[in-house]
């Protein structure tokens, strides 16, 4: 017999009455669970296969996954503590989020492992229903919180994944580039937080000395959204940029954000902008004194290689 | 201590060396109306290189000799301000509307170039 075969936590509530009685049904629930190891593992290990779930995954990987979860889950409904399911469960999602396998596929293993134990207490208490009710009174709470738990742990990994990409994205978001002798480009996209219109305004200043820039051209169109915060920091950008001696002409303002800021009264009058940013760069070659012409309009035939 | 103001051609040069009390700014600026008219200078440059702080009062003076040289017949340009000092005075608004500024010296007399030849060959 496989009983006993750690010494259990026992929380206070177990030890009176209903408490003892549940504590008493879930060791034996996870004495049958081990004992039963191997079958309900392969089982539950088919049906996951047959489910179509965690595609994304080889046949040996999801057994080889299924064994740990087993063992934590079996380990979790006997100590009654989640912390090291939870570290567990952590773990796990960190190891399987980059293979791509999806929130509903983690539910639903988890779900089906219920299931499959819920099936084996059946075939073994179906004689004494009295005790099968009891065995699931204990069982179905436990098991509720387990499956909560290894779903919370997932959805939050994630989360947490998509915070820190966030962070990488707005890092690697604020190139400032030169396009022709003295003209700068510096394409804005995605959210502008005062942090980062502070960081930008730095950037940009710092390359306009670098580059010696007498213009710049902001390109807003990847920006979704604007408000007067924003709206004032561009203002404070292109003083800033003025007051070191160059112009800056804002391109790619969207009909949502030009209606935004004329009902929310900016006063955008002193900022020079131009519908799209090809437009800007005319404007800004027209600015510096260049003149792009075809080869075939050129007034001297050009020298045919 | 006071600022050098050198002639060059048509224009003067007004190059700051070190941090400035307000008594040194205002000598500074009376200074320079009273040469703009002397030397009959149609422009001059304010260099600022060298101050990494501005203060309102600073900024208020530059302001005004920007101002009052032009009613003298002169265009001034500032030239040389510093990122972080752009970026300071931004924030608190000292934004030195009306005036003309350069990354140094030699964009401002670039400027003056073409602002008094525009001005000068007119009329």
């Amino acid at each position: 017999m496989a009983a006993k075969q750690s010494p259990s936590v026992v929380s206070p509530e177990r030890q009176t009455g209903a408490g003892a009685d549940i504590a008493a049904l879930l060791r034996e629930l996870v004495a049958h669970l081990r004992q039963n190891r191997t079958q309900l593992r392969e089982e539950w290990a088919r049906r996951i296969t047959r489910a179509q779930l965690l595609t994304a995954m080889t046949e040996e990987e999801i057994f080889a996954e299924a064994t740990s979860v087993y063992d934590n889950y079996v380990e979790a409904l006997e100590t009654g503590t989640f912390e090291a399911l939870q570290a567990y469960a952590r773990n796990l999602s960190e190891r399987i989020i980059p293979r791509g396998v999806e929130t509903h596929e983690v539910v639903g293993i988890v779900l089906l492992l219920r299931d499959v134990l819920a099936r084996s207490l059946f075939a073994k208490y179906h004689e004494d229903f009295e005790k099968l009710n009891r065995i699931l009174d204990a069982y179905e709470p436990a098991a509720n919180r387990i499956a909560n738990t290894v779903a919370v742990g997932f959805v939050q990994e994630r989360e947490r994944i998509i915070r820190q990409q966030q962070e990488a994205i707005r890092e690697l978001s604020t190139p400032v580039l030169q396009v022709r002798e003295r003209l700068l480009i510096l394409p804005i996209i995605g959210v502008i937080d005062p942090q980062r219109a502070r960081q930008l305004t730095e950037q940009l200043l710092r390359a306009i000395r670098t580059n010696r820039a007498k213009v710049v051209v902001i390109d807003i169109t990847g920006v979704a959204a604007m408000d007067a915060n924003v709206a004032n920091h561009l203002v404070q950008t292109v003083e800033a940029a003025r007051l070191l001696g160059a112009t800056v002409i804002v391109t790619g303002l969207s009909p949502e954000i030009a209606q935004t800021l004329v009902t929310i009264g900016v006063d955008l009058s002193e900022m020079a902008t131009v519908g799209d940013l090809q437009g800007g760069i005319e404007e800004a070659e027209r600015l510096l004194g260049y003149k792009v012409v075809l080869q075939s309009e050129l007034p001297h035939p050009a020298t045919k290689a | 201590m006071e600022v050098p103001i050198l002639k060059q051609g048509h224009f003067l040069i007004a190059s700051i060396q070190s941090a400035l009390t307000d008594a040194d700014l205002s000598q500074l600026r009376e200074a320079l109306v009273l040469r703009v008219g002397k030397l009959r200078a149609r422009g001059v440059i304010v260099d600022v290189t060298a101050l990494d702080v501005m203060d309102s009062f600073a900024v208020r003076t530059l302001r005004d000799i920007a101002h009052m040289t032009r009613l003298r017949g002169a265009e001034t340009v500032i030239v040389g301000i510093q990122p972080e000092v752009a970026f300071a005075m931004v924030q608190l608004g000292l934004t030195l509307k009306g005036v003309a500024t350069a990354l140094d010296l030699e964009e401002g007399l670039a400027f003056l170039d073409r602002f008094t030849k525009e001005r000068f060959e007119r009329a």
